[in-house]
Formats: C-alpha cells, sequence, structure tokens
C-alpha cells in the first residue's frame, strides 16, 4: 500500500543495508484511516498460518535425531559374553578435564571369569554428572572400548548427589540375558571389537 | 387469568434454565481450550496437548488448579464488595441466555414447549440492561480491591463500555426500525424465509458497528484495556486469585458466547438453516428433529463468531486510550446516526410508494 523505499528527504544518507525502510511520515489517506483493510490483510495473514506446517516435535512421544558425534550420558561397555570392558587402569580419569570420574580397582577372583573380561575390574566406577562437560575425552582415552557416550542426555534429578553415577547406572545390560534392553542402550553408534 | 402459571410450565422452564446455564458454562469452559488451541494454532504452535486426547481435558485442569489455590482477600479491602464483584459479574454474564431463542420448538408430553427461557417484548432491551450491568461487577471488583491498577482498569471498563454502548445501540434502533419489533423471537422468525430476509443483508454497516461495540463490550483485543497486563499489571482482577479470578475470566467467555448468540439472532437468521425451506423440512422430519437440527445450526454460527473473537485477539493489538475514545465517540457514533437517518429515510420512501 504504501512505498516506504522512496523518500526524497534521505537521498543523500547511505542506508546500511539493502532493506533498510524509510519511516514514512505522510499523513495517512482516507483507506488507511478506515483501519478495517488493514485488519483484514493481518487476519488474512494469520489465517494462513492455520495450514502452515508446525515445527514443533513432540518431544517425549517423538524425538529429533541425533547427529553421528552426539555425546550424551556415558555407559560402561561390555563384550558379546557380557562381561565389563573396564580394566581400572584409570586413563579415563586422568583425560578427564573436569575430574569427574573416580574409580577404584579390584582383582579378579578365580570363579568371575564370567563378570570380568580380564584379571583387573573397577569395583567402583562413578562419573559426577553434575562435573562432567561431556566432552568424551575418557571415550578417546580408553584402551578396552569400555566406556562411550551415548544418546541419552542427562535427566533431571531432585538432589545433587542423584548425579553422582555408580556402577549401576553406568552398565550396559548385559546382551547375553537382556538383549534389548542392551540394544536400547547401544543405540546406533556403539560398537563392539 | 395472568398469574396462573400452571406446574408443568414452572417445570418446562426450569429444565430449560438449567439446560441452557449447563450448555453456556461447557461452551465457556471448552472456549477458554479452544482460544489456547487457536492462539496455538495461528502462531504455528501445538497448544495444549498433554490432559486427555488434544488436550480436551485442559479446561478441567485449568478449573481444578483454580479451585485448589490459595483464596487471597486484601487487607484493606472492603470485603463484601470484593466477594460481590466476581458474582456479578458471572451473574450477568448468564443472565442474558434467557431472552436467546435457540430453536424453535419441541414437541413432549402433548405440549409445544419453545426452545426460549423469556420471550419477551423488550428482549433487545433486557440484552443491554444485562449487558451494561456486567460492568458493575468489574468496577465493583476493580473498585474493593484498593489498589490503584486495579480501579484504573475498573474505569478504562466503565468508560469503554459507556461510550461503545451508545453506538451499540444506534446502530440497533437502526435493525429495530426495519423489523419493527424489539422480541428477539420476532426478529429471528422474520430472517426465516431466505437467506437475503437476514438482516446482515438489510444492515451491513449497522452489523460492523454492532460487531464493533460487541468486541468492546466483551473487554476483547483490541478493546482490552480494562485488563492491560503490561500496562495495568492485570487491570481490574490484579488482587483476585483462586476461583474469583476464575469467575472473571470465565464470564468474559460466557459474555463471548452470549454476544456471539445475540449477534447471530439479530444479523444472520438465528436457527434458520440458509438455503432450505425450514417448513417444509419440519414437516418431513418431525418437529423434535428439527429443533435439534435448529439448535445445531444456532451454535454453529455462534461458534464461527467465538472463531472471529479469538481470531481477532491473536492478529490485532491493542488500541491506545486516545485511539479508543476517538474510534467510539468520533467515528463509531456518527457512522451509527448515519446508519440510522439513511435507515429511516429508506423505510418512509418505501411506506410512501418511493414517492418523495
Amino acid at each position: 500500500m504504501r512505498n516506504f523505499l522512496c523518500c526524497n528527504n534521505y537521498k543523500y544518507m547511505q542506508a546500511l543495508t539493502s532493506r533498510a525502510k524509510q519511516v514514512d511520515r505522510r499523513p495517512m489517506s482516507m483507506l488507511e484511516r478506515a483501519y478495517l483493510p488493514a485488519i483484514f490483510k493481518g487476519m488474512i495473514i494469520t489465517f494462513g498460518h492455520i495450514f502452515k506446517k508446525k515445527p514443533t516435535i513432540n518431544y517425549p512421544e517423538v524425538t529429533r535425531p541425533f547427529s553421528p558425534v552426539f555425546r550424551g550420558l556415558h555407559i560402561l561397555n561390555r563384550d558379546e559374553e557380557g562381561r565389563e570392558n573396564c580394566t581400572a587402569c584409570g586413563l579415563c580419569a586422568v583425560s578427564c578435564p573436569a575430574e569427574a570420574i573416580t574409580m577404584e580397582a579390584a582383582e579378579r577372583q578365580p570363579g568371575e571369569e564370567k563378570l570380568y573380561r580380564e584379571e583387573k575390574y573397577a569395583a567402583k566406577y562413578e562419573i559426577n554428572m553434575l562435573r562432567c562437560i561431556f566432552c568424551g575425552l575418557c571415550e578417546e582415552a580408553c584402551p578396552k572400548d569400555a566406556i562411550y557416550l551415548s544418546e541419552t542426555f542427562a535427566p533431571a534429578n531432585f538432589q545433587r548427589k542423584g548425579f553422582i553415577y555408580g556402577k549401576d547406572d553406568l552398565l550396559i545390560p548385559n546382551p547375553v540375558t537382556e538383549p534389548e534392553a542392551y540394544a536400547k542402550a547401544k543405540g546406533g553408534r556403539v560398537t563392539i571389537k | 387469568m395472568l398469574l396462573s402459571i400452571g406446574l408443568s410450565l414452572v417445570i418446562e422452564k426450569l429444565v430449560l434454565i438449567v439446560v441452557v446455564v449447563m450448555a453456556s458454562l461447557v461452551i465457556a469452559m471448552y472456549a477458554t481450550w479452544a482460544e489456547r488451541k487457536v492462539a496455538a494454532v495461528l502462531q504455528d504452535r501445538r497448544g495444549p496437548n498433554r490432559a486427555g486426547p488434544f488436550g480436551l481435558f485442559q479446561p478441567l485442569a485449568d478449573g481444578l488448579k483454580l479451585f485448589f489455590k490459595e483464596e487471597i482477600i486484601p487487607n484493606l479491602s472492603s470485603k463484601f464488595l470484593f466477594i460481590l464483584g466476581p458474582c456479578l459479574a458471572m451473574l450477568t454474564a448468564m443472565m442474558t441466555g434467557a431472552v436467546i431463542p435457540w430453536g424453535d420448538k419441541v414437541h413432549f408430553f402433548d405440549r409445544d414447549i419453545p426452545l426460549q427461557i423469556a420471550d419477551i417484548n423488550i428482549g433487545i432491551l433486557y440484552v443491554f440492561g444485562v449487558v451494561s450491568m456486567g460492568v458493575y461487577g468489574i468496577m465493583i471488583g476493580a473498585w474493593a480491591s484498593n489498589n490503584k491498577y486495579s480501579l484504573m482498569g475498573g474505569l478504562r471498563a466503565a468508560s469503554q463500555i459507556i461510550s461503545y454502548e451508545l453506538a451499540m445501540g444506534i446502530a440497533l434502533i437502526a435493525l429495530l426500525m426495519s423489523t419493527g419489533t424489539l422480541s428477539l423471537k420476532e426478529i429471528v422468525e422474520q430472517q426465516q424465509e431466505n437467506w437475503y430476509s437476514w438482516n446482515i443483508i438489510k444492515q451491513p454497516l449497522g452489523f460492523l458497528i454492532f460487531l464493533i461495540c460487541a468486541f468492546a463490550e466483551c473487554n476483547r483485543t483490541p478493546f482490552d484495556l480494562a485488563e492491560a497486563e503490561n500496562e495495568l499489571i492485570g487491570g481490574y482482577h490484579t488482587e483476585y486469585s483462586s476461583m474469583k479470578l476464575g469467575f472473571f475470566l470465565f464470564s468474559e467467555y460466557i459474555n463471548m458466547f452470549l454476544s456471539s448468540s445475540v449477534m447471530v439472532s439479530l444479523y444472520f437468521g438465528g436457527y434458520d438453516i440458509p438455503f432450505l425451506n425450514d417448513a417444509a423440512f419440519s414437516e418431513s422430519i418431525g418437529v423434535n428433529w428439527m429443533a435439534l437440527i435448529h439448535a445445531g445450526v444456532f451454535l454453529t454460527k455462534a461458534f464461527a463468531f467465538l472463531f472471529l473473537f479469538m481470531w481477532v485477539r491473536w492478529t490485532i493489538p491493542r488500541f491506545r486510550y486516545d485511539q479508543l475514545m476517538n474510534l467510539g465517540w468520533k467515528v463509531l457514533i456518527p457512522l451509527a446516526l448515519i446508519n440510522m437517518l439513511v435507515t429511516g429515510a429508506f423505510i418512509l420512501f418505501q411506506q410512501n410508494n418511493w414517492h418523495f
């Protein structure tokens, strides 16, 4: 209706962008003062939005696809027989820039060969999720493919101590006894070598 | 014979009153849901969809929430008036429904029961009286809160409703001149013949003025200055909490529904089904089914207006106060007067067989 672009008073001024619009201060015409045509125009615009595709993703039911490099909560991996990979070497704890990882090592006793892959294992393994910055350096440091960052992201908790994840929270479900839960926890990225 | 009222009449009217009150409450309840859905859809969002299918239980959850909230009555408020305010707003909002013809009639127990609580011969004046009473609820509530923002909201509401009621009344006078009756039932029956006998065809300008004034009377955007939350915190209901606040908000939706109903019966043929000979159709399917269809048609038209109310709310911003007053006094009232004069002249010429 109104031409915002031409205005002779300002022709010596340099516009900063090509999209600059001069404010038109001419008195409004009769049609513009009637106000109703402008309202109808606006109402047609909003009506058009009824048919637009909604960008919302219904979060708990539908999740956005993750990028292949997404770094979520950690999992402690098992091999295909369900034995824990971790040998409590401590490289992840050393590599961790946030100092979120602590562990205690223990020696495998005779009869525990089904539980732990090598002679040494982590008796206690804790990650403080409040300290963790999800950089993924632990994943890179691990020589045994024992720790991975999964596609789950940190859930809420009511207490601080709820954020210190122990082995119960971190260990991936056993692939032999609970294959479905294992596949779900594994997601699309973790591979066992 | 004037005062001998049969028991069956009392029962029939009581049932009708309960049905109409319940229906307008439920419709107002779901109008809150619809408002949020419409707002969401117009803004490319999804709106309430957690409580029940399509979020249909959302109004129940909202109502429960309001009931469980703490009821705060400010120390320095005048307690009686503070409680009276929302009650009055709710009461006046529901009273309008009494004169609206929701359908023609039903035939039960050898009786013809008209689907209208009271067919009074001053129907329109009654609507006007009740609607202007509605501002008392807001005013009393605002004054009793003992809060300057509430008081300013109440003042704005009062002056706005007084200003717009004038234009509304004059726009309506033009309509009444052409219909020659104040009874809503008769006005609706006059519009039954054809779709072009609807009053919107005869009085388009009058309808436009009436519509704008109806927005103002309901305190809806673009005329919601009484509760302009970014200027007045919440306007007249700043100090209200719990269900008393709920009553204020609820009465707004009931008002919206009932003013849509009034507009439908005045200008859009009431329960008339367009492009259909209602009387002949009624012969073939029976009076009771016809009444059901009529009520459905009436409600469909009213819901279309409800949608218009919401659509406008989520499209245009609020007026400034001086713009509001300019529009009311300098535009709408002269327009309504011109409309009235032209209608009067037209009717006069018509009666005079177009001789000058």
